[in-house]
Formats: structure tokens, C-alpha cells, sequence
């Protein structure tokens, strides 16, 4: 039956002899492990693919929202944290397999006469590599992505001439970004750039098949080999071994995401991403008028210069050892990239900047709220009415009490557990939270930190809410509390409490002396407080 | 030289087949398994008792918190209540169990009818004609100090 329906579709459609045609191509004898890079970057474009279509499927294309819906693709969905890091990190290794691809090509010069349009081929499939890069760099919508943008659209209004113009086509006002930068982004990222790959990957394959593999200076006198299953064998493994690469990276190096982009954000320093860290190094040797030669001219200088190659290099095919030029340049090229780059990184400041994907309920509540769920485990009131479940009390979880106020003072202060265990404000407090709390509240009831809770209790008895403001409560006489961590250093913090004029010269605050064990759990808890 | 074939072909099978199912298996997790929400009775105050006529089934709208996807937001729901007895209330869910359609009670019949391929059903929810396999969904109520809690998830018959 399998046979007979084979036969059928090989007979209408000539699918089998094709794929027989594709796998039995003769390559040269040469031919070996330093050919694998094209199929392993052909597969970590259809990595990114599969994971893009995935991501866009729970996303939202449009700020705020972009950001809202990653955060809940990487805090809500199955597997939906590791799908992002997928492929996050499935671009990051797909441009260095592209670059190594190429950095082949050129060491073996493979791009002589007839192959200089597989080359140039390659080397805008390079460019629409970085293009993916730059463009999926905007779309989580965080600080990260906004400032890096801004960078990027500044520097387009430099080229010259064009300048005015990419910046229109880039839908900026030339000085910040907004909804329509973003949807020209993301259109070029999933709408423009995708069929543009394809069909330079399509034209590039047909060139390699065009014009076979190119052979090695020795080839001509050895018998010619088949595609597969040998030369396949060693693509899977070399397939293999990158896959595995991305897979240790997706499930071990968490992806961040910032805070939601803001234009007001002062305090925020863009770093593009680690492939461009050198064009960022690079810029900062041209001053004033000259600015525009490392930004725009000597980039576009190389990437001619790259486009030329094949007709600058028009040689005798030579081995590999004794292509001395192409040897120094590649390692030229690579100490510049790699020295600008180690410098970007050593200048780099560290950042506190909270992952906004592992904030839980609990520190976006009052502190009062945290401190009522303190007294509720604090009188053991959950040792009958157990949260989540039907236990022998009512299930608080389900709905706010509908109690009348006065009743559930009586109760708690008669309640069985732990009587007297709360003083008449904090059963007040506790009244208040069950009859009113939010979502979120049930949320940080059942989840909170038990060290969190403490923090906030402490935060409570010590009344910070008459004057710093934290999630939305309290006063404004001094600075707001959300963010501090991310502000102060942790030393800084804990002097502060007990001598705040000796850091903040006109600061009222009084001194607090708390114990070491009060002021690590206090600390704790406002520094994870995000902004 | 055919088991050196045959280990190629063993190389390019196997990988192959890790590679699909380290890929298949979170695609299949991302696609196909949803997260249990968190809040689950999330019951909301709807009415008033005393509004509610025994034996008559009624229209009740209240608001109440949704959340969808990554948003969250106050939605207006629509239930059909009808108060049996002095303390107990049922509420079923507006939509025909058939097709989804919305429903209203036709008075003079003494049915909910479907407008859209005329299920009927009684006052207590069973089908009495149409295409509809099921009585009607219901709301999980509960009755407290004379006010109606709805909760939001609904319970098929």
C-alpha cells in the first residue's frame, strides 16, 4: 500500500526522484567537516522560525501591550519562558554560525570564479541575519529595547543625504519612538525580512547546486563522493552539537526583561547587543563632525568592501595553508572585533535592574496588605480557614468576607488558635484586608515569603507609610520606596536606616536602630519592591 | 562499506529524532497545556434576595474581574437566575447549551427558548425540545446574609 502510494505520487509529482536527485549530488573528495556551517545555519533559521510563529501566537504587536504579553508568554504560558530563551539565544547563535560559514568561505576561497554571486548572496543573507537582530530588539518593549531603538534610529539620521529620509521610513520624529517605530519593526521582523530570507536562502542553495561545492586545488584527480548519507551524517552531528548548545543555553542562562519602556527613564544606559558591542566601541573614537565616518560611512565602506571580495581576490584556487592573506585578515578582523568588544564589556556598568519576569504578586501589594497576611499566619487563622482548599472554616480565598465588620473583630479576637495574639489596630487591619483584598492580595495570601511577610510587618509597626510611598500607599514626604533596590546599594540602604543625614545631608528621617536580623528582613523586603 | 552506510543513515535517523522530539515536546506543552487560573471561586456579589421573586426567572447583570491572557479587566456577565425557595437560588449561564446562542424566557410558555434552532428548556434547566444535548449550564451561587454570590466558573450538567 505505502509502496503503491509512493509509486502514485512519485509518478504525478516526481517528489522522490527529486529528493534522490538533492541527496545524491556529488561533491568533491575534499569535501568534510569544514562544510557543515551552511546546513547548521540553514537549521537555525528554521529554528527561529518555528519559535517566532510560537511567540506570535501569544503577543501582542503593539506597545504597551508588547510588553505586557511577553511577560505573560515568560511568567503564564507552558514552557513559554523557555520558547522566548529559544529564541533569544537561537539568534545570538545563528549570527555566529552564519559569521563562521562565511569566515570558511573566505579562508578556503571558495568564492572565486564561478561562485562571487553564491557569495554575494551570502553575504546579504549576513546582513538580513543582522537585520532580524536589530529590528526583534524593540519588539519586548522594555527600557532595554526603547534606548537601544532610540540609538539606532539616531544613527540612521546621520547617513548622509538619506538620513531625513530613513528616519521617516523608520517612523520616528528623529529624537524618540513610539507606536509606529514599533509596527514598522515588527512588520520588517515577521513580515519583510522572512519571505526576503527565504528567497535568498532559495537562490543561494541553487548556486551551490548550480555551480557544486568547490573543490579543493587537489580534487580534480580523486573520484567524486555522494551528498548523503556521509556528508549528511556529519551536517546532523554538526546540527547536533549547535542544538545542544542552544538548548543548555535556553534552559541555564535566564533572558531578563526590564521594566516597561520609558521615555522619562533617565537613569537608563543602552548597550546594544553583544554582536554590535563593537560598532558601539568603534563610535566613540570619532568626535563632533567626524561622527558620521564610524557611524555611517566606514560600516557601509566594509560591507562594499565584503560585497567585493570575490572580485578584489581573482586567483588560482589555492589550499587552505597556504592562503596566508586571507589567514591575517581573518585573524585581523578578529582581534579588532574582539578588543573593541572586551573593552565595551569592561566599560559596561553593572546594572541592578530587576527581571520584571520573576516579579511575583507579593511585591506589587501594600505593604499593609503584606502585613495583614503576617497577622493572618501570625494568629494561625489558617490552621482552620485553609487557603485554597474547603477546611473546616470557610475558604477566605473565594470571596471577600461579606461579614458584618464588627463580627470579624469578635472573631478574630476570640479566635481559638491564638487568642489576644493581635493588639486592636492590627485586627482592624486584618478586618479591613479580608473584606477588601484584590487578586493579587489572594495571590501573595497563599504564595508570600514568609521572610517578605516579616519584612513587611516590621515596614508596618514601624510606620515608614507615613512618609514613603510603596505600591500606591502612602505619603510623599519622602522619596517613594519602588525601585530603591535598584537606585541604592544594598551598604547604602542599611546605614541609611541608622544615620540617614550622614548620606542624604537634608534628609528628616529619624534614625532606626533595628537588630541585625530585623534590618537584613526590612532591607529584603524594599529592595524588592520594583520599580 | 554498507555498514558504514548504515551507520550514517543510524546518525541522521537518531539525531534527528532528538532534535524533533527536544522541539515537539515544549511545542506541544506551549500550544496545547494551559495553567489552572489561580483564583477559582472568584464569587462576586450579583443581587440582592430580596429582588428576586420566587419562581420567576430573571436577568441579572453584575461586574466583575476578568482576566484574559495578559489583560485584566472589570466585565459585564449575564446570568439567569431563578430563586426556588426562600434561600436557595440557581443561576444559569446565558448561553444555549446547543450551539452558545443567547436565550431568554418566553413568559406565556413557561420556557427558555433559543432564538437561533429553538431548544427549549424548562424553568430548571432541562432540555424539553430542539437540538440541545444538555440542560442548561449553570453558575456556582452561594447565598450569604441575603445577598447572591455568582462564581465565574461554569458548571456543565
Amino acid at each position: 500500500m505505502f509502496r503503491r502510494t509512493l509509486a502514485w505520487l512519485e509518478d504525478r509529482t516526481g517528489v522522490e526522484s527529486a529528493v534522490k536527485h538533492f541527496l545524491y549530488e556529488d561533491i568533491p573528495a575534499s569535501s568534510g567537516w569544514h562544510q557543515v556551517f551552511g546546513s547548521v545555519a540553514l537549521f537555525a533559521f528554521l529554528v527561529q522560525v518555528a519559535t517566532g510563529i510560537l511567540l506570535a501566537l501569544n503577543y501582542a504587536p503593539t506597545p504597551p501591550e508588547a510588553y505586557d504579553s511577553l511577560r505573560y508568554i515568560m511568567t503564564q504560558v507552558t514552557a513559554g519562558r523557555f520558547m522566548r530563551a529559544l529564541h533569544h539565544w537561537g539568534a545570538s547563535l545563528m549570527i555566529i554560525v552564519v559569521v563562521v560559514h562565511m569566515i570558511q568561505a573566505f579562508l578556503w576561497g571558495t568564492y572565486k570564479k564561478p561562485r562571487e554571486a553564491t557569495w554575494i548572496a551570502g553575504v546579504a543573507l549576513l546582513l538580513l541575519t543582522l537585520a532580524y537582530g536589530l529590528s526583534g530588539y524593540l519588539l519586548p518593549w522594555d527600557n532595554r529595547a526603547y534606548w537601544g531603538t532610540v540609538v539606532t534610529t539616531q544613527i540612521s539620521a546621520l547617513a548622509p543625504g538619506a538620513g531625513p529620509l530613513l528616519v521617516r521610513l523608520l517612523g520616528s520624529d528623529g529624537t524618540s519612538i513610539g507606536a509606529i517605530t514599533f509596527t514598522r519593526f515588527y512588520v520588517a521582523h515577521v513580515q519583510i525580512l522572512p519571505p526576503l530570507t527565504a528567497l535568498l536562502i532559495a537562490i543561494h542553495l541553487f548556486l551551490v547546486r548550480r555551480h557544486g561545492v568547490a573543490p579543493a586545488p587537489s580534487d580534480e584527480l580523486q573520484p567524486k563522493k555522494k551528498f548523503y548519507p556521509q556528508q549528511v551524517a556529519k551536517d546532523t552531528i554538526a546540527i547536533f552539537a549547535w542544538f545542544v548548545v542552544l538548548m543548555g543555553m535556553a534552559l541555564l542562562a535566564r533572558v531578563p526583561l526590564g521594566h516597561l519602556a520609558d521615555p522619562t527613564d533617565l537613569s537608563y544606559i543602552p548597550r546594544p547587543e553583544w554582536y554590535f558591542l563593537f560598532l558601539f566601541q568603534f563610535l566613540k573614537w570619532f568626535e563632533g563632525p567626524l561622527e558620521v565616518v564610524g557611524a555611517v560611512i566606514l560600516p557601509t565602506l566594509a560591507i562594499v568592501a565584503l560585497l567585493l571580495v570575490p572580485f578584489i581576490d581573482r586567483g588560482k584556487m589555492k589550499l587552505v595553508r597556504q592562503r596566508m592573506g586571507a589567514i591575517s585578515l581573518v585573524v585581523l578582523a578578529a582581534i579588532f572585533w574582539g578588543g573593541l568588544t572586551a573593552r565595551a564589556v569592561a566599560t559596561t556598568p553593572e546594572t541592578r535592574e530587576m527581571d520584571m519576569s520573576l516579579v511575583q504578586p507579593w511585591q506589587e501589594i501594600s505593604a499593609g496588605n503584606l502585613a495583614s497576611i503576617g497577622l493572618f499566619r501570625k494568629a494561625q487563622c489558617g490552621s482552620c480557614h485553609e487557603l485554597g482548599k474547603p477546611g473546616a472554616a470557610p475558604d477566605l480565598t473565594i470571596a471577600p468576607s461579606a461579614r458584618p465588620m464588627d463580627w470579624l473583630e469578635e472573631h478574630i479576637k476570640s479566635s481559638p488558635k491564638a487568642p489576644g495574639a493581635l493588639t486592636d489596630p492590627q485586627v482592624q487591619m486584618l478586618v479591613t484586608f479580608v473584606t477588601k483584598r484584590s487578586d493579587k492580595a489572594v495571590d501573595a495570601w497563599q504564595n508570600a515569603p514568609q521572610t517578605a511577610v516579616d519584612g513587611a510587618l516590621i515596614y508596618q509597626a514601624n510606620d515608614c507609610t507615613s512618609c514613603h510611598k510603596l505600591n500606591g500607599i502612602g505619603d510623599e514626604l519622602g522619596p517613594p520606596l519602588n525601585g530603591v533596590g535598584e537606585r541604592r546599594e544594598r551598604s547604602w540602604i542599611e546605614g541609611h536606616f541608622a544615620d540617614p543625614p550622614k548620606y542624604s545631608p537634608d534628609s528628616i528621617m529619624p534614625a532606626f536602630h533595628f537588630k541585625p536580623d530585623e534590618l537584613k528582613l526590612i532591607t529584603d523586603y524594599i529592595t524588592a519592591i520594583p520599580k | 562499506m554498507h555498514t558504514r552506510r548504515s551507520f550514517h543513515t543510524a546518525i541522521i535517523s537518531g539525531l534527528g529524532s532528538v532534535i524533533g522530539v527536544a522541539l515537539g515536546v515544549p511545542t506541544a506543552l506551549y500550544l496545547l497545556v494551559t495553567r489552572g487560573s489561580k483564583s477559582k471561586g472568584n464569587f462576586v456579589e450579583a443581587a440582592n434576595l430580596t429582588q428576586l421573586q420566587i419562581g420567576k426567572p430573571q436577568e441579572v447583570t453584575f461586574e466583575r474581574t476578568r482576566v484574559d491572557g495578559w489583560r485584566t479587566f472589570q466585565e459585564k456577565v449575564l446570568a439567569w437566575v431563578v430563586r426556588t425557595d426562600d434561600q436557595n437560588v440557581v443561576a444559569y449561564a446565558p448561553q444555549c447549551t446547543h450551539l452558545g446562542c443567547a436565550y431568554h424566557w418566553e413568559a406565556p410558555r413557561n420556557q427558555f427558548v433559543c432564538p437561533c434552532h429553538e431548544s427549549r428548556f424548562s424553568i430548571d434547566g432541562k432540555v424539553l425540545g430542539g437540538p440541545a444535548a444538555r440542560p442548561l449550564d449553570r453558575y456556582p451561587v452561594r447565598v450569604e446574609n441575603s445577598k447572591l454570590l455568582i462564581g465565574s466558573e461554569i458548571r456543565k450538567a
